[in-house]
């Protein structure tokens, strides 16, 4: 076990040991320097998850649950580090070691001009290290300290390009955001402490079955359960952190930092974080079908309305983000109709497609010189095969094509919501299942606009256009297999075996993943199944019609756009969400950000810190300092004034 | 009439640096300006020999000498050892900065020795007499430090304010303690506890008690009793700066227990509600005035008032574990403002003093490193976990909760957070803000690596704060 | 008969005269110092009448610590003054205001 405790630390510091000597001693080491040390820290940790996930799901190795070290004891409560690995944990390792990976390899190309290359590849390190202490967790405490963690370097690198003033802002709109999804998830692990006065992940679980029928009286004379504001609480940093409706508001946004940003972060590993959160949780949130029917109706609003945004988006980067909040939208579905296993497996899935789309849209990217405008692309087929293929892979993925990794877990929800006897399930059923067309609708609107058709680019960007280097196109094809092929491998175990006994918990009247396996028989089987279903032909009817109105009759799009402006508008400015958000919290939409921007550029941050109550203690404080005026005889008199104000206060009142 | 020989071998650390401050005095007479370095090594190896003697000696008995005058317990040794190690590293840092300046003299060692002494006395004092001593012993070094640069307009008015201010304080705390001797009949600590258990002319003590704890609040500088800090800190040089911030307060924090606890704790409900006001104003004070600050040396004066305004929380709980999380706290602030101070002095060159905010622009390009050090330092004073200045106020206000001042922990929260902006904006200045000079950091290496070992101490610790958790306990003894 | 509240008082409205010296003067630093003196020369008359009264001589042995070091005070603040008159040629309370905010 002790050689194991081993292999577990070094996973985790590895990328941290990379980070540190990258950023620290980014000048001396070089720019080849930095990449090679950070990613022999990942590799490092890739392999040896690789290995611990073949220990502990194919040689069956007992959990591994210990700690690493007590930071503190206070009041009987143990503040701790320590690892849980088991099934749920691994797999997690190795998505995250992997595509991180990936993404640190793929960056090489990406970033080659950048002045800030060392920092960049710190950033990605130190995210890696945050994830994989969030994902090991085997207590609340390094639960949250991942979570800050990834925010933080979330935030950090949304800002990479800090001279931009739109990366500024979109920097402080995920941080503000998620500090109200923080909040949530901070009072939830308040709420686990003072009634378990544990933070131990087996202590609390252990014992939360014996506070089912507890309840708290947050306003009094209401009599709230415990397990269902303790597990909405926790949900709402979950919203936060995976985008859901109404805290989704950051990730579109997001996009305004480097693509290998989007991908790592953005699709593959932080948003999933609440996702794998609530499957972790599975033991509380079991106990509470009010939380449980609150999770499944916000996953399938940011199921389908996400999904619909995407349509009227141009840029390439935010197409494919808008998919990534529908798609987060589905996993939360399935959390909520007790599939965790589904959500979880459709996260392993999106993970492997997301960073695939999301980098296949960066070599687009780079190819276009930095032009993310969907509508100033087409045709480019001919130019990047290896994108191209990659690409059309991915998408198929995406919307479910029947054999695809995507087919398997996105048919598994649908399957799970269609059984789920939960409140919100009818309309979550409707969501997800008009879900498939819309993804499918747009994602190939995605794909003919870029790679097929006229090729609307100038003269100039056209005769530049190039495949892009190896370092973008081996993560591409390496992230190309799995995408096709990983589904179908686990769908067996992960939904309907083993696999994941012991690590989630589901009681036998919500087991509905159970229910299906009934009748399951080999993945083709399944997809024999799928077939008679009517998801796959609304994911075919979906690429269908996008082929037809944007290859066939550009026209109608346009006219609808004119006809429906209503709708149109409405989505394009998202719902409103912004402008609400804006206008009620912010004070100033970025529409009216031509203000921000005549402002000045990095000033924003210092306007906006200083702005509201800071601006009045800064006030205050400048105001005040004129007490300190500098003359002896003042400084006298205030002690002489504080002598005379205790002595009246303390002597005169005992008299 | 028997003559008893006093029990000298408890003072012994107290002999030996009175010795060796009188053998520098004399030593440094023959110097000349080049073989100064003599006179350094020397008081370093004072310090060094004081802590061996002390620690070597450690035992959590307690003994009382000298007539009763004077005590020695955990409590006084731990806090001494972390004097020494205050003045060591303030002597280590100091060097080039004096050496920069023509101030590289005998002066500043044999004055810092004698206030080295001077707070020994005090931590040891076991009597209002020795209290006195030690505080005048410490409180005179001080001002002559101050004022150590002559030829500066800035230190020799600070000096002088400090001088006239600091007299009136320890005038106050004399007044104060004449009235205590007189309800007391005693000057002996333990005797006055003894008798402000039994008396009845509370009138007259909590009258002394007043002028004490103005006295007390004006060594810690505690609002209103702070206005000679900011003047200070910011008027005497750098080096002198690092002196005042850091050891005496531990000395002060030994004074206040002695003085409130040793002797005064008959009147805890009279002076933990003193108290109360003065941490408030002090919190509120420190980390407002502190916002509208640009001088570096300043803020950190501000700082410093608030920091002592959460000391005093843990002091007014009146309960051990209270002392102790002050302790902690105290310990905390002395390593967290050695830190701080000495990044002025790493980034000062002769002629050029880098003490205002906009100095510590872009240092993220010039150095790195030294920027992730005083992110450490700033996180660390913002209270940040998992930083050193998190425990300590976490400690703090964990006590308050305990003896049911909750109100009080969720004011000193708030105070906080205000001040967590002036901490933060310097580390915006570091990371996203352009350098306005560029040149190179060039300082000794023995700077550099003292201060580097200085601020990861501070994450260590904050990563590990268990041990010295569980010193300041024992020190103190709970348990 | 002279009582001990009278050494009291006598000793309190010294007291109250050197503050009032210290806040008040606004022009010669002299007499800063000079207040000074006269606040511990307040306290040394509580600690004497005491010490009379109850019979104990530590509040006279404290007088002469006081007195002690009042000198070494007196020392170092006339030092300090010098320092300062040479820097500034003016000894002006007013004046001195060059550190504040």
């Amino acid at each position: 076990m002790d050689d194991m405790k081993d292999i577990y630390l070094l996973i985790v510091l590895a990328p941290l040991l990379g980070s540190a000597i990258a950023g620290l001693f980014g000048k001396y080491i070089g720019r080849s320097g930095a990449h090679w040390v950070t990613i022999i820290g990942v590799a490092t940790s890739t392999i040896l998850s690789l290995i611990v996930f073949k220990d502990i799901v194919i040689d069956g190795a007992p959990v591994f649950n210990e700690t690493i070290y007590t930071w503190m004891v206070v009041d009987g409560v143990r503040f701790e580090v320590g690892f849980l690995v088991d099934s749920l944990t691994a797999m997690m390792m190795v998505v995250v070691t992997f595509v991180s990976l990936m993404v640190h390899i793929y960056t090489i190309g990406y970033m080659h001009d950048d002045p800030g290359y060392q920092r960049f590849f710190s950033y990605i390190s130190l995210f890696t290290f945050s994830m994989l202490m969030l994902v090991m967790a085997n207590n609340f405490m390094q639960l949250f300290f991942g979570w800050e963690a990834v925010g933080l370097v979330s935030y950090l690198l949304i800002g990479f390009w800090y001279k931009k003033p739109t990366a500024i802002y979109a920097n402080l709109k995920a941080f503000l955001v998620n500090r109200v999804g923080d909040f949530g998830f901070l009072l939830g692990i308040a709420a686990v402490l003072m009634y378990f006065n544990s933070l131990d992940y087996a202590d609390v679980f252990a014992a939360a079955p014996l506070m089912q029928d507890m309840t708290m009286q947050v306003i009094p004379g209401q009599d709230w359960s415990l397990m269902a504001v303790i597990g909405i609480l926790l949900f709402i940093g979950a919203m936060g952190k995976s985008a859901q409706v109404p805290l989704h508001v950051w990730l579109p946004d997001s996009m305004e930092g480097p693509t290998p940003i989007s991908a790592l972060i953005h699709a593959a590993t932080m948003v999933t974080a609440g996702i794998f959160m609530v499957a972790r949780m599975s033991p509380l949130y079991e106990l509470s079908e009010t939380a449980l029917s609150v999770i499944l109706v916000i996953g399938s609003i940011t199921a389908l309305f996400m999904g619909l945004l995407g349509i009227v988006q141009n840029d390439i980067k935010r197409v494919v983000a808008y998919s990534t909040l529908s798609q987060l939208g589905y996993m939360v579905v399935a959390l909520g109709a007790s599939a965790y296993a589904a959500g979880v497996f459709h996260l392993m899935t999106h993970a492997f497609f997301k960073a695939l789309l999301f980098l296949a849209a960066g070599s687009v990217i780079i190819a276009m010189h930095h032009e993310q405008d969907m509508r100033n692309m087409g045709g480019l087929k001919k130019y990047m095969p290896i994108t191209y293929w990659t690409m059309l892979i991915g998408s198929l993925a995406l919307i479910g094509f029947p054999g695809f990794a995507g087919f398997f877990s996105k048919d598994a929800i649908i399957e799970a919501v269609h059984h789920s006897e939960i409140a919100g399930a009818g309309f979550a059923y409707f969501s997800v299942v008009v879900g498939v067309f819309i993804t499918a609708f747009y994602s190939f609107r995605m794909f003919f606009l870029v790679f097929h058709g006229k090729e609307r680019m100038d003269e100039h960007t056209r005769s530049h256009i190039h495949e892009s280097p190896w370092v973008v196109t081996v993560p591409l094809i390496a992230l190309a297999i799995p995408s096709i092929i990983i589904g179908a491998i686990y769908i067996g175990p992960m939904l309907f075996g083993d696999f994941f006994t012991g690590a989630i918990f589901v009681l036998p009247e919500h087991d509905v993943l159970g229910e299906i396996g009934q009748g399951y028989s080999g993945w083709g089987g399944f997809i024999l199944h799928g077939m008679q279903g009517i998801a796959v032909y609304l994911a075919l009817a979906g690429a269908g019609a996008a082929w037809y109105l944007y290859m066939k009759r550009p026209d109608i799009p346009t006219m609808f756009k004119e006809k429906l402006s209503i709708v149109y508008k409405v989505l394009d400015n998202k719902y409103g969400f912004d402008d609400f958000n804006e206008k009620f919290f912010a004070g100033g939409s970025r529409r009216l950000g031509g203000a921000l921007w005549g402002v000045g550029d990095v000033k924003i941050i210092d306007g906006f810190v200083v702005n509201g109550t800071a601006k009045g203690v800064v006030w205050l404080a400048g105001v005040l300092r004129n007490l300190q005026s500098g003359f002896l005889y003042h400084y006298a008199f205030a002690m002489i004034i504080g002598l005379l104000l205790l002595i009246i206060l303390f002597v005169m009142t005992i008299g | 009439m028997p003559f008893a020989i006093p029990n000298y071998n408890v003072a012994i650390p107290e002999m030996f640096v009175l010795g060796m401050a009188c053998l520098v005095l004399i030593v440094d007479l023959f110097l000349t300006e080049r073989s100064r370095t003599v006179t350094y090594l020397l008081s370093q190896a004072t310090m060094v020999g004081a802590a061996v003697l002390t620690l070597t000696t450690y035992s959590q008995e307690v003994v009382l000498a000298f007539s009763g005058t004077f005590v020695r317990d955990a409590m006084g040794d731990v806090l001494k050892a972390f004097i020494y190690l205050s003045a060591f590293i303030v002597f280590l840092y100091a060097k080039p900065y004096l050496q920069a300046r023509k101030l590289f003299k005998g002066e500043f060692y044999v004055l810092g020795l004698f206030g080295v002494l001077g707070m020994m006395v005090l931590v040891s004092a076991h009597s209002l007499l020795t209290v006195y001593l030690g505080l005048e012993l410490l409180a005179l070094s001080l001002y002559a430090m101050v004022a150590l640069q002559r030829d500066s307009i800035f230190a020799s008015e600070s000096a002088m304010k400090y001088f006239i201010l600091g007299a009136l304080a320890s005038g106050m705390l004399l007044y104060g303690m004449s009235m205590l001797y007189g309800a007391t009949g005693s000057l002996d600590l333990g005797e006055i506890s003894r008798e402000v258990a039994t008396t009845k002319m509370e009138l007259v003590m909590v009258f002394g008690l007043v002028f004490i704890v103005v006295g007390l609040a004006f060594k810690l500088g505690a609002v209103p009793f702070h206005m000679w800090m900011p003047d200070v800190y910011q008027g005497a040089p750098t080096a002198v700066t690092l002196y005042i911030a850091s050891a005496p307060k531990i000395a002060a924090f030994a004074m206040v227990i002695r003085l409130l606890n040793d002797g005064l704790y008959g009147l805890h409900m009279h002076w933990q509600d003193m108290l109360v006001i003065l941490a408030i104003l002090s919190m509120a004070v420190g980390n407002i005035f502190a916002i509208a600050q640009f001088n570096l040396k300043r803020m950190l004066a501000y700082s410093t008032i608030a920091h002592m305004g959460y000391l005093l929380l843990g002091i007014l709980t009146g309960s051990g574990d209270g002392y102790a999380a002050a302790m902690f706290y105290t310990l905390s602030y002395a390593l967290m403002s050695l830190g701080g101070f000495g990044m002025i002095i790493l980034l000062s060159r002769a002629g050029f003093e880098a003490d205002r905010l906009d100095d510590f622009k872009g240092l993220n390009e010039r150095s790195p490193w030294y920027a992730f050090m005083m992110l450490i330092l700033m996180f660390s004073m913002a209270g940040v976990p998992p930083f050193l200045g998190f425990w300590a106020k976490v400690s703090v206000l964990r006590e308050l909760i305990h003896v049911d001042m909750t109100w009080l922990a969720i004011v000193a929260v708030v105070f906080s957070i205000i001040g967590a902006f002036y901490y933060l904006r310097i580390v915006k200045l570091m990371y996203f803000d352009k350098a306005e000079d560029n040149s190179e950091i060039k300082q000794d290496l023995d700077l550099h690596v003292a201060l580097s070992a200085n601020s990861l101490g501070i994450l260590v610790l904050g990563i590990m704060p268990g041990p010295l958790m569980a010193l300041c306990a024992s020190a103190i003894g709970v348990m | 008969m002279i009582q001990l509240s009278d050494y009291l008082i006598v000793s309190a409205i010294l007291f109250g005269l050197s503050v009032a010296g210290i806040f008040l003067n606004r022009k010669n630093m002299i007499i800063l110092l000079m207040s000074i003196e006269l606040m511990l020369l307040a306290v040394n008359i509580n600690f004497i009448a005491f010490s009379y009264y109850l019979g104990d001589t530590a509040g006279q042995v404290f007088v002469f610590f006081i007195l002690t070091v009042a000198a070494a005070e007196a020392a170092i603040g006339l030092a300090i003054l010098v320092v300062l008159f040479r820097n500034r040629r003016t000894i002006n309370v007013q004046d001195m205001d060059s550190l504040k905010g």
